[in-house]
């Protein structure tokens, strides 16, 4: 696997470790940042690893792009293929999908849509060959999905599906993103679902919502453990299906703070999970649920 | 010392220079849109240049004053008025209490900087007192001021040494910008011509303009080298696996219309980007009207070192005056 890395302007340097999402290339970025990052170089004042991809951000009047780039280079070597199991979370997050406060948004931004008489999950439901959307949400949150980007705006979990790569679903972004998404949409480009943590501009199609709260400024919700920012790159999310009731009953809880998300702390081994999918997925949805 | 807001005019927010280290939670930086204005703007008031200041876009506020103090105005260009009379942006102006300060209409850029002695004194929230809206945190309460907001200020000495910046070390707009981009991170997604085309098209900037990024229409659409789109990218040729964006990364989604992120970017998403504004313009990007044409010009990294090199020597210039 071998790093392209590039410039962004003067003050950023980016390693891409693969054009092509796979959690392997995952592995490395995210070893790659993390080993960056102890090194603590003089000059470096953010580092984000997202998917395949990292990112330096630099002050280049303390460390010069070309010193710089040999260092990065150095290290990614050394990175290699370490490190491929994490100790890690598996969290479930309901789901109230085809929700009318996506759609009411879906519905004012057509404009933008490839297909702008279909709703997103009909688009994206015909787009991977299932034969309704029923069967396209019940494979959305048949298996688990794993934090493979964290950011956005305000910790938003960017995520993949645990499954292997014929039945992951795939579908492009909107045509021109949108300047409204609802807070807490579950969207979904690329490979990739996120969860939309704040209210704001967006280019993910849109299937559904959550009542849970991942991002608050406050840290409030008891959940979120003294962090503004619910998610950790690295988690593996497990959705739940729910119906209207339910979601009024959890933004409730959520609003009362007596909200708390099922979830346990694994250990995720990489070249187990890549042997046995399916198994390795059944393991941890047991973990998760005490079986 | 405090400050109450009279009329709050657009989206008037509390800026420093920002919090660092906290992108890959997808908390931007954040901060003065034009770093360079905000600076001398707390230097004029013999502040530390990253105190806090009134960030007020396109409209000016109406400000009444409980002490006497001292105040600057920086960044666009627009008429300072102190109890009706008429006073210069880039200069200190002394305060009285129970005065009001208000501004007239925009002449140029888009971004005033209102600084005051002392510093505006609100929490800091992970290092700083900027206010990032749209995670309602920072600043004052985490939005932007309206009327009747009352802004405490900190204890300033109101010894200024110098209360003038001269005109040559001022940065002012002109009827069009240019904006130095260096080309890469995603570049070769475009033909060669196409490429080329985006230096020589004239842009113009959209009215989707925020502190999160500026929207460009008016160019020709982007022409992409062909390829199998690599898996998790989705089918759109400009989309590539979600990837961190930088600060000043030009991202063409669809190949329309560029959007420059700014202080307040998303951390990471799934549009290629041509290149990034080099830091030494990234001040000019936050004084940016809508509509004002814009040229995009190619550089290296020798030119936005030198660039960057030049902006910190105007900087230094001028707190050689204090």
């Amino acid at each position: 696997m071998e790093t392209r890395f590039t410039f962004g302007a003067d003050e950023h340097l980016l390693g891409e470790c693969s054009e092509e999402m796979s959690l392997e290339a995952f592995f490395k970025s995210m070893n790659a940042a993390e080993l960056i990052r102890k090194h603590k170089i003089t000059g470096v004042s953010e580092i984000c690893a997202v998917n395949t991809t990292y990112m330096v951000r630099f002050d280049p009047g303390l460390i010069s792009p070309e010193e710089l780039l040999k260092e990065i280079k150095r290290i990614d070597n050394e990175s290699g293929l370490t490190g491929n199991s994490i100790d890690t979370r598996i969290v479930e997050v309901p789901v109230f999908y085809e929700d009318p406060w996506t759609r009411e948004t879906m519905n004012s931004f057509r404009d933008r849509h490839q297909d702008p008489d279909s709703t997103d999950l009909e688009y994206a439901a015909r787009l991977n060959g299932f034969s309704s959307v029923t069967e396209f949400i019940e494979s959305h949150h048949g298996s688990p999905w794993f934090v493979s980007l964290l950011g956005f705006v305000c910790g938003v979990p960017g995520l993949y599906q645990m499954v292997e790569r014929s039945r992951q679903i795939e579908v492009p972004k909107y045509v021109r993103p949108r300047t409204d998404t609802p807070r807490h949409t579950i969207g979904h480009g690329g490979c990739f679902t996120a969860i939309y943590a704040v209210r704001g501009a967006g280019g993910y199609q849109m299937f559904g919502i959550t009542p849970m709260q991942i991002f608050n400024p406050d840290c409030h919700q008891s959940y979120l453990e003294g962090s503004m920012v619910f998610f950790r790159t690295g988690d593996i999310v497990k959705f739940r299906a729910i119906d209207v009731e339910e979601y009024e009953h959890i933004v409730d809880l959520v609003r009362n703070n007596l909200f708390e998300p099922p979830r346990v702390e694994i250990r995720f081994d990489l070249s187990a999970f890549l042997a046995d999918r399916d198994g390795y997925n059944a393991g941890l949805i047991g973990a998760l649920y005490g079986n | 010392m405090a400050i109450k807001i009279l009329e709050a005019g657009l989206a008037a927010t509390i800026q420093d220079l920002g919090r660092p280290g906290y992108y890959q939670l997808g908390i931007p930086i954040g901060g003065a849109m034009d770093r360079f204005a905000l600076r001398v703007a707390n230097l004029l008031v013999g502040n530390d240049e990253s105190a806090a200041c009134i960030e007020s876009p396109y409209i000016g506020p109406r400000l009444l004053f409980d002490t006497d103090t001292l105040v600057s105005v920086t960044g666009a260009d627009l008429p300072v008025c102190l109890d009706g009379k008429e006073h210069q942006t880039w200069t200190a102006i002394e305060v009285k209490a129970g005065q009001v300060l208000e501004f007239g209409y925009l002449k140029g850029g888009a971004r005033i900087y209102i600084a005051v002695s002392g510093g505006v004194d609100v929490p800091l929230v992970l290092g700083s007192r900027s206010t990032y809206l749209v995670g309602q945190l920072g600043g004052f309460h985490g939005r932007i001021l309206v009327a009747e907001d009352v802004l405490h200020c900190g204890q300033g000495d109101l010894k200024s040494k110098c209360r003038y910046i001269p005109e040559e070390l001022r940065r002012t707009m002109g009827e069009a910008a240019n904006l130095r981009v260096m080309p890469g991170l995603f570049w070769h997604r475009l033909t060669k011509t196409s490429g080329e085309g985006f230096f020589e098209d004239r842009w113009v900037v959209s009215t989707e303009a925020d502190r999160m990024g500026v929207r460009f229409s008016g160019g020709h659409p982007m022409e992409f080298e062909p390829r199998e789109q690599p898996f998790g990218a989705g089918s759109d040729p400009s989309n590539i696996v979600d990837s961190p964006y930088p600060y000043g990364s030009v991202q063409i989604p669809s190949g329309l219309e560029p959007i420059v992120l700014h202080r307040d970017a998303v951390s990471a998403g799934g549009y290629f980007q041509i290149g990034a504004v080099i830091s030494a313009d990234m001040d000019i990007l936050g004084q940016l009207q809508p509509n004002t044409p814009v040229k995009f010009v190619k550089v290296s990294m020798e030119e936005a070192l030198q660039a960057r090199l030049d902006e910190e020597g105007r900087l230094e210039r001028i707190r050689d005056l204090f």
